[in-house]
């Protein structure tokens, strides 16, 4: 929370995008590392996925933040390509774990679950100049 | 009666709920994509009714009434993330909640041009 002072909609809205734009980068890095081959199963790339907690102030004000990443728990795909510069003894090489049709979904959400907060943010905006204007 | 009450009237009440609500909402619609988070929200009739009630220690304070008058949203849909969110219904109320507030504040430049016309005595 910024400052001492109780939650205000500024706070909420302002963190709930911190957190939103959390989770946009880490669908950015997992579809980056979307068809990254590698050559064993412990080196290959995971899908990481921020997990949101809300933040409470008082009864029913509340952000929220991103309580920790977590990587999932998705198996790397095992590929047989004997050619591959990377492929191991059996002729194996590994692709990372990430659905890029999830992570597609994910992101649109994201990005709409942004702009919502983006204008909660511009209608507490223009509500509050307005009343500093009342009575002039 | 306090001078705020006797010069606002209802309206000064009224922005402060108003105020209070567009808080929670906005709680609500930062959360939508909390896991387990439950909607909340106020009967704004029944806040505004204890806000302004005179008993024998005066009206009651803004946010008790706002405290009182809270429930939890009943989802049309629940979903399998146990958040009951839903963000049509989260936002067509911020919406009307914005302009309602504006309405109060209209209200209440009324009231203070009224009270500057006569003090100027015009």
């Amino acid at each position: 929370m910024s400052g001492s002072g109780p939650m205000n909609v500024f706070d909420i809205a302002g963190r709930a995008m911190s957190a939103q734009l959390v989770r946009l980068n880490a669908t950015a890095s997992n579809m980056a590392n979307a068809g990254n081959v590698t050559g064993s199963a412990a080196e290959a790339y995971r899908a990481i996925k921020p997990v949101f907690q809300s933040v409470t102030d008082s009864p029913g004000v509340s952000t929220v933040k991103v309580a920790n990443v977590v990587t999932t728990d998705a198996e790397p795909t095992k590929r047989h390509d004997p050619n591959h510069p990377l492929a191991d003894a059996n002729g194996d090489v590994w692709e990372a774990a990430v659905d890029s049709n999830a992570e597609m979904v994910d992101m649109i959400e994201t990005a709409r679950m942004y702009q919502n907060n983006v204008q909660v943010l511009n209608t507490a905006k223009s509500l509050m100049l307005e009343t500093i204007r009342i009575g002039k | 009666m306090s001078l705020e009450d006797g010069l606002f009237g209802i309206h000064g009440k009224a922005l402060a709920l108003r105020s209070q609500r567009l808080s929670l909402l906005a709680s609500n619609i930062a959360n939508a994509s909390t896991p387990n988070y439950k909607a909340r929200d106020i009967d704004f009739d029944a806040a505004l009714k204890e806000a302004t009630a005179q008993s024998s220690r005066g009206p009651a304070d803004v946010g008790q009434a706002v405290d009182d008058a809270m429930g939890y949203r009943v989802p049309l849909q629940p979903s399998l993330d146990g958040n009951t969110v839903e963000l049509s219904t989260e936002q067509t109320l911020f919406a009307e909640n914005a302009v309602k507030y504006r309405t109060t504040l209209s209200f209440l430049e009324g009231r203070i041009n009224t009270i500057n016309r006569a003090l100027k005595g015009e």
